[in-house]
């Protein structure tokens, strides 16, 4: 199976591994790293657990989440996921102050900040009704 | 996720082996509160077996802790190690618990 390839779930927490499971076969494909390869599982867990939440269940509304994995140039290897929520746009959410006491901690925050931080491009657009999110991992020079 | 529980020298040292996502992150949450309903108040996670974290495992951890603090009680870590450490350093846990090598150095 090359890519580029699609998979569409419900978006709900049943689909997680089966994302999961489609996204780092294609990076494996690819010739990611294990090291990487788990990089891009727990940033494409944040992006899902977010969308469930924040674009579906939050707002009473079922749906798909669409993942498609391509290249967008030989060394660039793109995870577009597409929704059909409502307007959310995960890059506005706040960061968390990662110095902070436990007692200060904030409960969640994290999961958006560790996207932002794995991934090499994280971009958002609204586009017919729908939110697309792309995240972007390029390869070094062992995995090219 | 596998969760294994024994007591060592007054402190509830807890293996968890597999994966904490944000699918069997809940479990662990309910597991360690069931043990503080019990009286327990003293952690230690032992994550050597532990290949992977993500922020809802975090969040779970970070509710246990603002369980214990106000109890007088404790979470350290032991056996942290490629992505599940990397993911501590990140998120700033790595200074804000108290993390060993070994569940052998913590429990000294």
């Amino acid at each position: 199976m090359a890519i580029p390839a699609t998979i569409t779930l419900p978006a709900t927490l049943d689909s997680l591994y089966e994302s999961m499971n489609f996204v780092s076969f294609h990076a494996r494909e690819q010739g990611f790293s294990n090291e990487r390869i788990s990089e891009i599982e727990l940033a494409l867990e944040e992006v899902l657990v977010n969308i469930f939440n924040y674009a579906y269940k939050d707002s009473g509304l079922e749906g798909n989440v669409e993942i498609t994995c391509t290249l967008a140039d030989a060394q660039s290897f793109v995870i577009e996921i597409t929704d059909s929520g409502v307007p959310f746009n995960i890059l506005t959410v706040r960061e968390p102050d990662v110095t902070a006491e436990i007692d200060k901690r904030p409960i969640g925050g994290l999961g958006v900040f560790f996207v932002k931080r794995l991934m090499d491009e994280v971009h958002y657009r609204r586009e017919a009704e729908k939110n697309i999110l792309t995240l972007t991992v390029r390869k070094t020079e062992l995995e090219s | 996720m596998q969760i294994q529980t024994g007591k060592e020298k007054n402190v509830v040292v807890v293996s968890v082996k597999g994966k904490i996502d944000a699918v069997t992150a809940p479990d662990l949450e309910k597991a360690l509160a069931n043990l503080i309903a019990e009286g327990e108040n003293n952690f230690l996670l032992e994550l050597s077996g532990l290949e992977y974290i993500s922020s809802a495992g975090l969040r779970s951890i970070l509710a246990t802790a603002k369980q214990l603090k106000p109890k007088g009680g404790n979470i350290a870590f032991s056996g942290l190690r490629g992505p599940v450490k990397d993911v501590f350093a990140i998120s700033g846990f790595g200074t804000i618990f108290k993390i060993f090598e070994t569940k052998e150095d913590a429990l000294k």
